[in-house]
């Protein structure tokens, strides 16, 4: 493969459904993660309708959910397989196959200047493979007994037995048919990454002057090898569970009025194999959104991101540390005190390259000259909820008070601010940021600010009030509180959250409609609107397969020499070579 | 009305699309490009940055004084250490969240941009990173020390002395049980549970009557099974043709003979003897056949006959296997022993079995173990600052001492309604949003009445059935029918 671009001949099929061309199959993973993202709303709009409104009818529920909502009022069955699968798209679907998927597969290659990613095959495997994952997870919504319900954890044995509810019948089996085909498309993206990234960096692009994108995507791409595989092996043991009679996870069952003649198994066995994964998949969530705002908050805020070792450091300390505090999921489930304990310092730990992180950021915006794109307002929003979220992950980290808030909404407004507010608001700012690398136009501005401070206001106006929801003794997963006279007193809240979860849900109408828009009609882009250092602006605006006409870029210096006092201009391409006499950061 | 919802939205769409166009024309006329964010519009969003830190830091304190104590003071000892632990906590992290916000959302408010200012070229600082690393770990050192000092005081060894109660979780209730005068509580085996033994407790007259019941099931089924028409009519018709068969046999077999005698080289006189022999068991099958089909005759006239698809036939053998084990495993719940004198037929005979409420005494400890039927649930008393999974096959326990009696709690809320209770906390099925049970905190007299009037789980022959086996019967027997 020599230094030319590519130019063969490229049919509508190779070029727009089985392409193997890494910028294609970015857009791909973004808009199938749009319209996962687009139903997992809905489903949660339905469920907060009867939370915020227990037991009213509405005409809408009946006319999308049918027989599971009879009059208008969400059958009991049918609102915990909403909860479950809105759980389990948001976290796998949107926020790890829409965000690795979408700007490892993007970035990767344009930041590093590599013709494409290491194999372009296994790469189109990858999409396809969540495509087809996707639509079985969509398609076990519309089966007899409903979609998996025990939450998007699905513990055994409620999950294991289809006596236990009807969820658990085909509906689970689903489930677990398109998670193994959702671990294949991540392994097959995750080996691509790390070796495209430590084999195909263009000459000059040392580690060291790695975009810090690109090192959250190797170090995410990393943990999800190593930790998906043995969400397999949970989803295998159960599925054995459930057809051939093993007891991996089940014993001294009576359910159904039968004795089940299953010993010697255990339902922690699962935990500790789903959590195994489930630690780092938070992290393979949170990092590219970090790496991502480092890069739009040193770009549009016209400095360095502050810090560049020590966040490549903690990044690599988040790492690693995430695979050892996956018991904190686990404090109340009996498991050994000490072990509890071992969890509670790993835990708390991670709280420290978190912080260095944080620090960083706001170190990064000041005296800076902030140009507020609707990507650097999504990014400081990052910021403000990594560090809120952040914090409460101090109380749940810490066992003795974690018996208090285990499963209650205290948990619920925890994850959600971190991954359904900053998680989510990196890969909105990504899509705001590269969209004129992705589709060669630009998105409106005025729609992104009215779509950022909807969004921003609509979100803490859902999670904040559920802290004090939790706090207070409401369990989660529940259908209704009114069994409940100690919890009457935070009943009012829960119309409040409501009403702001249905006014957030229309604020992304803003975005849906400025981004498909935008695709056709959005003003046409120049090669590098943002002014900003790194390669991927130094490729034509219109796609080319190979990315460079022409040899590939050569690399003389970092990605963050923005307002170099040396340079007249506020930015300088890594492309640049050093000026005489600079002295290289 | 659904049409014109549609309709309304696809016109919406059409409107905004066209006015999106408008607006683009507009500003590629006046040669703006999205890129360059104007002044104005950096000035407004730095300011709304302002605006809404304003806004977020009072709804936060707002809220903080709605419902900020909103759970009453700890009714358990651990509890008061808990709470300790926890206002520390929120302490440090109100300190942090207040902090760290405030800075971001006023550098982002100060510093927007200005096309005559260039930014501070501040690319790291070794020593204030290692300030903010160090400190946080201090500050996470000691949390960390304080946290674990609770947990380990919390999850110890309980007193020896401590009340012990079982509570056992199943869809969608939880029962307790509390050892009798023995001071011991009855083996458990899920193999005994019968609608009069829903928590399988090991006695003699449990194992007995788990074996009677199963018997009746499997004389049912089995029954079911032999009168199913379609195989009844089936196996008659295979024993007619046999029937027909043999009548003719004696000469078509010999015919047969002959034919393979070339190829067999088999031995002529063997045939012979062959022949004889078969007369007379020819005639012993024949009756035997003749008499199974008139078995099947009288069957088919009877009014047990049942007719089921080929898939629910094949449940049923299905079901008869899995029950014929479940007779195995409850022969197999041989006597045990404990050390000392109680055999294990009788440490359960005299167990207190508990629905609806359960009542403890004050100030004194109590060790909870949990145990679970069917999937996990788990057993939250907010109140006492407690939560323990229960989860099938694996015991477990936690402890505690409960402090405020529901008559001073009741004093404490102004609330003459008040009562403790016990949720189920791990999602467990259609009705976990309503699993739960009253606690009742009283004086050691009282809770000792209480216990007193609780019947022993099984009464002495003679004696009256107890209230609790009926209840115990009526509740398991509905619970059982509902799930089945």
């Amino acid at each position: 493969m020599g230094d030319q671009a590519h130019h063969h001949e490229e049919s509508f099929v190779s070029k727009y459904v089985f392409s193997q061309d890494h910028k294609m199959i970015s857009k791909q993973f973004l808009v199938t993660a749009i319209v996962m993202g687009v139903v997992a709303v809905m489903l949660s709009v339905f469920f907060r309708l009867q939370l915020g409104w227990p037991g009213e009818s509405f005409a809408i529920l009946e006319t999308f959910l049918g027989k599971w909502a009879p009059d208008g009022v969400l059958d009991r069955n049918a609102y915990l397989a909403l909860v479950t699968i809105h759980g389990t798209i948001m976290v796998f679907f949107v926020l790890t196959g829409g965000l690795s998927g979408t700007f490892s597969n993007l970035l990767i290659p344009l930041q590093i200047g590599a013709r494409d990613m290491a194999s372009g095959f296994l790469n189109m495997l990858s999409y396809w493979f969540f495509l087809f994952s996707s639509v079985i997870m969509i398609f076990s919504l519309f089966v007899e007994g409903g979609a998996a319900s025990g939450g998007w954890t699905v513990y055994p044995p409620l999950s294991a037995l289809p006596q236990a509810m009807p969820g658990s019948g085909m509906g689970m089996t689903l489930w677990l048919i398109s998670m193994v085909l959702f671990v294949v498309s991540s392994l097959l993206g995750g080996l691509n990454y790390v070796v495209t990234i430590i084999n195909l960096r263009t000459k000059g692009m040392s580690m060291t002057r790695l975009p810090l994108t690109i090192w959250a995507f190797m170090v995410t791409a990393i943990l999800g090898v190593l930790s998906f595989p043995v969400l397999v092996s949970a989803v295998v043991l159960l599925l054995m569970d459930r057809t051939m009679g093993t007891a991996f996870y089940l014993s001294d069952i009576f359910i159904g009025g039968e004795a089940l003649d299953v010993t010697g198994g255990s339902p922690i066995l699962y935990q500790h194999l789903f959590w195994f994964l489930g630690h780092p998949e938070v992290y393979i969530v949170l990092l590219p959104a970090l790496g991502i705002s480092s890069e739009v908050i040193a770009t549009n805020a016209r400095k360095p991101i502050f810090g560049y070792k020590a966040m490549v450091g903690s990044l690599l300390g988040i790492g690693f540390l995430s695979f050892i505090v996956w018991g904190h999921h686990m404090f109340v489930t009996g498991m050994n005190p000490f072990i509890g304990s071992v969890f509670v310092f790993t835990t708390l730990l991670i709280a420290i390259p978190s912080a260095v992180k944080a620090f960083n950021y706001i170190t990064t915006l000041w005296k800076g000259n902030i140009r507020f794109s609707p990507a650097m307002l999504f990014s400081i929003g990052l910021v403000s909820t990594f560090v809120t979220g952040g914090l409460t992950g101090i109380i749940l980290a810490d066992s003795a008070l974690d018996v208090n808030v285990h499963d209650t909404y205290f948990v619920v407004a925890h994850f959600h601010i971190v991954m359904g507010m900053s998680a989510i608001f990196g890969m909105l700012a990504g899509v705001y940021h590269w969209f004129p690398k992705m589709f060669g136009r630009m998105m409106n501005n005025k729609l992104g600010f009215v779509h950022f401070w909807i969004t921003i206001v609509a979100g803490y106006g859902v999670f904040f009030p559920m802290h004090f929801v939790g706090i207070a003794g409401a369990p989660r997963r529940y259908y209704e509180y009114s069994n409940f006279e100690f919890l009457n007193g935070v009943q009012d809240l829960q119309p409040i959250i409501s009403t702001f979860a249905i006014v957030g849900a229309i604020g992304q109408l803003f975005f849906l409609f400025n981004f498909f828009y935008s695709i056709r009609y959005g003003q046409k882009a120049v090669q590098n609107p943002w002014k900003s250092n790194t390669l991927e602006w130094t490729t034509p605006v219109k796609h080319l397969h190979g990315n460079w006409d022409g040899p590939l870029p050569i690399v003389h210096r970092w990605a963050y020499d923005y307002s170099n006092p040396v340079h007249e201009e506020d930015f300088v391409l890594q492309t640049t070579p050093p000026l005489d006499g600079e002295v290289m950061h | 009305m659904k049409l014109l919802i549609l309709l309304v939205v696809v016109l919406g769409l059409v409107a905004a699309v066209q006015l999106s166009k408008i607006y683009q024309l507009s500003i590629s006329l006046r040669g703006k490009r999205e890129e360059e964010i104007s002044e104005a519009d950096n000035r407004m969003n730095g300011g709304l940055w302002l605006v809404f830190m304003v806004l977020f830091y009072a709804s936060f304190i707002v809220l903080l004084i709605r419902y900020g104590d909103y759970l009453p003071p700890s009714a358990s000892v651990h509890g008061l250490a808990v709470d300790q632990l926890m206002n520390f906590n929120m302490a440090i992290i109100f300190a942090v969240f207040f902090l760290v916000n405030t800075l971001l959302f006023w550098f982002s408010a100060k510093y927007y941009y200005r096309a005559d200012r260039k930014a501070t070229f501040y690319s790291h600082d070794n020593k204030l990173e290692l300030i903010w690393t160090v400190i946080p770990s201090i500050v996470l050192a000691v949390i960390i020390a304080f946290g674990l000092r609770t947990w380990n005081e919390m999850t110890g060894e309980a007193a020896d002395d401590a009340i012990r109660v079982e509570m056992y979780s199943k869809q969608f209730d939880w029962t307790a049980r509390y050892p009798g005068n023995d001071g011991e509580f009855g083996l458990a085996n899920y193999n005994l549970i019968t609608p009069l033994n829903a928590l399988g407790i090991v006695t003699e007259e449990g194992v007995e009557s788990a074996l009677e019941e199963i018997e009746v099931k499997i004389a049912k089924l089995e029954d079911e099974i032999a009168y199913e028409k379609g195989h009844l009519l089936d196996e008659r018709e295979e024993l007619m043709e046999r029937l027909h068969e043999d009548d003719h046999g004696h000469g078509h077999a010999h015919t047969e003979h002959e034919h393979s005698e070339d190829d067999n080289h088999s031995d002529h006189s063997d045939h012979a003897d062959h022949a004889d022999h078969g007369d007379a068991s020819h005639n012993g099958l024949k009756a035997l056949l003749e008499s199974r089909i008139s078995e099947i005759d009288h069957m088919l006239e009877s009014d047990k006959v049942i007719i089921l698809t080929e898939a629910a036939y094949e449940a049923k053998e299905d079901k008869l296997y899995r029950l014929k084990r479940h007779r195995t495993r409850i022969m197999e719940i041989g006597e045990f022993n404990f050390d000392g004198e109680l055999s294990a037929w009788d440490a359960g005979r005299d167990d207190r079995i508990v629905k609806g409420e359960f009542h403890l005494p004050i100030g004194r400890e109590v060790e909870f173990v949990f145990r679970s039927r069917d999937v996990i649930h788990s057993a939250y008393m907010p109140h006492f600052r407690t939560q323990m999974n229960s989860v099938p096959g694996v015991p477990t326990r936690f402890k505690m001492t409960p402090i405020i009696s529901t008559d001073s709690m009741r004093m404490i809320l102004d609330d003459p309604d008040f009562d403790y209770v016990l949720l189920c906390n791990k999602v467990c099925g259609a009705a976990h949003f309503n699993m739960q049970m009253k606690i009742v905190i009283e004086s050691q007299e009282a809770y000792d009445a209480w216990l007193n009037e609780q019947d022993p789980f099984l009464v002495k022959e003679g004696e009256e059935e107890s209230e609790t086996e009926k209840v115990t019967a009526e509740v398991a027997s509905e619970n059982i029918t509902a799930s089945l």
